[in-house]
C-alpha cells in the first residue's frame, strides 16, 4: 500500500554548533568520565574460585524434583515440562501409580522415570513455570561437573537427591506457590486465586472480597 | 425447501429431513454445545448444554419467541423456525450449566488422559467462566478399574452424560454399563461379575466427552498434543473402517474411528479387534532389512537379483513364473507387480493369495443371550483382509480370470514351477506349513512380507515391506467403497513401503507416489476408472457408484 504524502513526515538531521563541530566538549565529557570510573575503582570481576559469587534468588541453575509431605516425588507426570521446554530436555516415562501401595493410593499417575539432560538444558525456567504442582524447580547450584554425557542426564533420583541437598539452603526457597491445580500443591495454604475471566456485575461473587471466590463470612 | 434461521442464518433443509436444533446449526457451520447428544445414539436432553432459544415466525412476520429455553438437541427443526443460540439468555445458561457439571469434577487435567481433547476444558474456555464459585470440598467417588479388559473408570470425572450406557444398551444391545444411585451420589458401573468386555467397548472411551472412560491400552502413555493424526482406514478386517492413526515419533500409539457418511453408522464407531489389534506394526518380528543369496542386505543388490531372476526366468519358460498377491496389498501394489510381470511376459501367471475369513460375520446389536437382533447397526466382517475386492479387479484386468493362489501353490509342490514371487502382508501369513512345504519347492521364492515366517525362511530373496500404516495406496471394502491409506509412520530399520520397492523393482522413472499411480491405473483398469480423482478425499470413492467419473488414458499418469 502507497502511504499518502499528507503521512510522510520528513527528518531534517540537528543543526551543529561550533562548538559542537571541534569535538571537544564531548572529548572532555569522555574524559571525566575515564577520571571518574579511575578515583572510584569498585572491582567487577570475582577471583573465582577462590571467591564464590553471591547469586541472586532467582538465579536458575540445576532442577531438582521436590517431594511432598510423604516425600514421595511430588511431580504428577503430567509432562507439561516436557511440552513448555524448548530444547528438548526432559523425558518423562508416565505410569499408574501403585495403588496397593498405601503410599500412593491418593495418587493416580507418577513418573516412572525422569531424566533431564542438563547438557541439553538452556536454564530458561519454562519447565518451573509450566509446572502445575511446583515440583519441578532450578536451584542455585551451577558448578555441576561430570566425565561423561550420560553422567550430566539426571534421572529421578539425582533430581531428588537434589532436592534433600537444597531445600534448606537459603539460596532455594520454594518458589512456586500457585499450584493449585494438582493433588501435591499445597492447596489449604494457598491465597484465592483470581479469577482467569471478568467478573460479571450482577454475579453474586462480585460482592465478595475477592471478586470470583465466595468465602463463607465466619 | 424448509428453511430455519440459525442466529440470524438461514438454513434450508430437506422436507423429509430430521434435523434438530445442533445438526441445523452444524449445517450452518455454528457451534451449539452439547455433550449427551450423539448422531447414533437417542436422545435423552440430559446435560442441558445445548440449551437454545426456540420462536416462530408468525404470518404478520413478527417473531414470537417461546419464553423457556429449550434443550436444542431435542428439538426438531421445522419450517420458518428461529434458533437463538447466542443470546445473553442462552450465554447465561451455558455458563450455569457447565458451573453445574464442573461442582464436582476434579481438577486433574494434569494427569488426566483426556486433557487436550476434552470436551469440559474446550467448553469452560469457549463457553464457561475462568473460575469456580464453590467453596465446598468436591465430591469424590472410587475409580473403578474393573469395567472391562481395556476399559477403566475415573468415576469423579463424569458428567453423567450416559453416551457411554446408552452405546451398550442400543448399539452393542450388550448393556453391561447401567447408572447406580440417584442425584449428587449417581455412578456409572457395572452389574458385579458382568464386565464391558464385548467387541465394541472401545467405543465408549470415544464416546466419554470427559476423561472418565479410559483406554488402559493408552493410558498415560503419551499426552495427547503429542500425538501427530493421519486419516487412514482400518485394515482389520473387510469393512475398511476410516480411522485416524495417532503417532509420534514413528510409534503408534492409537487408532480411533473417524466419521464417514459412507460407512456403517456413520464411521463413528470401530471393533475392538481394529482398534487393538495393530500391534504387528511394532512388533519384534519385523523384517527390517531385505536378504539374498550369500548374505547380500543391500537393497539395490536384492532388488537387481530378484530383477535378473524375473526377466530370466519370464525369457526361457514364463509358464513356470508365477506371482502370488495378497488381498492385503493395495491396489497400488497390485498394478505394479502386475503390471509390471505381465510385461515381462503374458503368460504369467498371477494369483490371489489367502482371504482369511474367521468364523462368520458378528451383527450387533445383541440380545441378552448374545444373539444377533434386526436392524443390524453394525458388522464386523469374518474375512479379515482389506482388499480383497481391490486386488481381485486388478487381477481380473491383466489376466481376464482370478486365479486362486492355493492352485499356484498346488503346481509349486507338483514341481511345476520355477519362479514364484509372493506378495504377503498378511500378519498371520495365511499359508499353512504344508503350503510353505510346496512354496519351498520352487527355485526361486521371492517373499515380499512384513514379518519373519516360515514362508520368508524357506524364501531365496526377502523383501522387507511396509504395514499398513506404513504405506500410502487405496483399499477397497466390501462394498466396493474405495479409500486412501496414508503413510503414518516410517518403517522399522530398513523397511521399505511395498510400492516403493515394487515401483523400483520395476524400474520406473522417479519416487513412488501413491496418487500418481492410483491416476495411472484408473486409466488402465475399467473397474477402478473412478480412481482418476487421484486424492479419494476423506470419506473414499463408491466404485459401484453411478456417479463414477470415465476414465481416460489420456490424463492418467500423465504428469510423471
Amino acid at each position: 500500500m502507497a502511504v499518502a504524502a499528507q503521512d510522510v513526515i520528513w527528518a531534517e538531521p540537528p543543526k551543529i554548533g561550533f562548538w559542537e563541530s571541534t569535538y571537544l566538549p564531548a572529548i572532555l565529557t569522555g574524559l571525566g568520565i575515564t577520571t571518574k570510573h579511575v578515583i572510584n575503582y569498585k572491582p567487577v570481576t570475582l577471583q573465582y574460585p577462590e571467591v564464590e559469587p553471591d547469586l541472586p534468588v532467582h538465579y536458575k541453575g540445576i532442577h531438582r524434583l521436590n517431594r511432598d509431605e510423604k516425600e514421595r516425588v511430588k511431580c504428577v507426570a503430567c509432562m507439561m515440562c516436557a511440552t513448555a521446554c524448548p530444547a528438548d530436555c526432559i523425558t518423562i516415562v508416565a505410569a499408574a501409580a501403585p495403588k496397593d501401595d498405601p503410599l500412593w493410593v491418593d495418587r493416580d499417575k507418577y513418573p516412572a522415570s525422569f531424566e533431564i539432560d542438563e547438557l541439553k538444558c538452556i536454564y530458561c525456567g519454562m519447565c518451573e513455570e509450566a509446572c502445575p504442582c511446583d515440583a519441578i524447580e532450578l536451584t542455585h547450584i551451577y558448578d555441576v561437573t561430570g566425565t561423561t554425557r550420560s553422567e550430566m542426564i539426571y534421572d529421578k533420583e539425582k533430581l531428588l537427591a537434589v532436592y534433600d541437598e537444597t531445600k534448606n539452603h537459603p539460596k532455594d526457597p520454594p518458589r512456586t506457590h500457585r499450584g493449585a491445580l494438582s493433588g501435591t500443591s499445597e492447596f489449604s495454604t494457598l491465597p484465592p486465586l483470581g479469577p482467569a475471566t471478568p467478573v460479571l456485575n450482577d454475579d453474586r461473587s462480585a460482592k465478595a472480597p475477592t471478586p470470583g471466590v465466595i468465602r463463607p463470612t465466619h | 425447501m424448509p428453511t430455519v434461521t440459525v442466529n440470524g442464518t438461514p438454513v434450508t433443509f430437506g422436507e423429509n429431513e430430521k434435523l434438530n436444533c445442533v445438526q441445523a446449526a452444524q449445517r450452518a457451520g455454528m457451534e451449539i454445545p452439547h455433550y449427551c447428544w450423539h448422531p447414533e445414539l437417542s436422545v435423552v436432553a440430559s446435560c442441558r448444554m445445548c440449551l437454545v432459544e426456540v420462536g416462530d415466525v408468525k404470518p404478520d412476520g413478527s417473531v414470537a419467541m417461546q419464553p423457556k429455553l429449550f434443550p436444542g438437541c431435542q428439538t426438531p427443526v421445522k419450517d420458518g423456525m428461529v434458533v437463538v443460540s447466542n443470546s445473553p439468555k442462552v450465554e447465561t445458561a451455558q455458563k450455569a450449566t457447565l458451573e453445574y457439571l464442573l461442582l464436582n469434577h476434579p481438577l486433574d487435567c494434569p494427569v488426566c488422559d483426556q486433557a487436550g481433547e476434552c470436551g469440559l476444558q474446550d467448553y469452560s474456555y469457549e463457553y464457561g467462566r475462568g473460575y469456580s464459585r464453590l467453596d465446598e470440598p468436591k465430591n469424590l467417588k472410587p475409580d473403578k478399574d474393573y469395567i472391562g479388559e481395556q476399559i477403566t473408570l475415573f468415576t469423579d470425572r463424569c458428567i453423567m452424560c450416559t453416551r457411554c450406557v446408552r452405546f451398550t444398551r442400543e448399539f452393542s444391545g450388550t448393556g453391561e454399563l447401567q447408572v447406580i444411585n440417584r442425584g449428587s451420589k449417581e455412578e456409572i458401573d457395572i452389574f458385579p461379575g458382568e464386565p464391558c468386555d464385548n467387541k465394541l467397548s472401545g467405543n465408549v472411551v470415544d464416546l466419554c466427552p470427559v476423561g472418565a472412560l479410559c483406554s488402559k491400552d493408552f493410558l498415560y502413555q503419551q499426552r495427547v498434543w503429542w500425538l501427530k493424526g493421519k486419516d487412514s482406514a482400518c485394515a482389520g478386517c473387510s469393512n475398511n473402517c476410516s480411522i485416524r492413526i495417532d503417532q509420534n515419533n514413528d510409534t503408534v500409539y492409537r487408532v480411533v474411528p473417524r466419521p464417514n457418511p459412507r460407512l456403517q453408522a456413520g464411521g463413528h464407531f470401530m471393533c475392538d479387534d481394529g482398534r487393538f489389534g495393530w500391534k504387528y506394526v511394532h512388533s519384534e518380528n519385523r523384517l527390517t532389512q531385505p536378504s539374498g543369496p550369500g548374505g547380500v542386505t543391500d537393497w539395490t543388490a536384492v532388488l537387481t537379483g530378484v530383477r535378473e531372476t524375473l526377466v530370466k526366468g519370464a525369457a526361457e519358460s514364463p509358464k513356470r513364473v508365477a506371482a502370488i498377491i495378497s488381498p492385503w496389498a493395495t491396489v497400488e501394489e497390485a498394478y505394479l507387480l502386475c503390471s509390471y510381470l505381465k510385461g515381462l511376459s503374458p503368460d504369467i501367471r498371477i494369483g490371489l493369495g489367502p482371504v482369511r475369513v474367521v468364523g462368520e460375520d458378528d451383527t450387533y446389536p445383541k440380545d441378552p443371550a448374545g444373539r444377533p437382533v434386526e436392524p443390524v447397526r453394525f458388522t464386523i466382517r469374518a474375512e479379515k483382509c482389506p482388499n480383497r475386492r481391490g486386488v481381485e479387479a486388478v487381477l481380473q484386468h491383466f489376466q481376464g480370470t482370478i486365479l486362486q493362489g492355493s492352485q499356484l501353490v498346488k503346481a509349486a509342490g507338483a514341481g511345476e514351477l520355477d519362479v514364484v514371487y509372493v506378495l504377503g502382508g498378511d500378519p498371520e501369513l495365511g499359508y499353512s506349513d504344508d503350503d510353505v512345504a510346496a512354496l519351498s519347492r520352487v527355485k526361486t521364492l521371492i517373499v515380499e512380507d512384513l514379518l519373519a515366517s516360515p514362508l520368508t525362511r524357506a524364501a531365496t530373496y526377502v523383501l522387507a515391506g511396509g504395514s499398513w500404516a506404513e504405506k500410502d495406496g487405496t483399499i477397497v471394502n466390501h462394498q466396493g467403497l474405495a479409500q486412501a491409506i496414508r503413510r503414518a509412520i516410517r518403517g522399522p530399520g530398513d523397511a521399505r513401503q511395498d510400492g516403493r520397492i515394487l515401483s523400483e523393482l520395476a524400474q520406473r522413472r522417479g519416487l513412488y507416489h501413491a496418487t500418481t499411480v492410483r491416476q495411472e491405473l484408473a486409466g488402465v483398469v475399467p473397474a477402478l476408472a473412478a480412481l482418476i480423482v487421484g486424492d479419494l478425499g476423506d470419506e473414499g470413492i463408491d466404485l459401484t457408484g453411478p456417479a463414477a467419473p470415465v476414465a481416460t488414458l489420456q490424463t492418467a499418469g500423465s504428469s510423471n
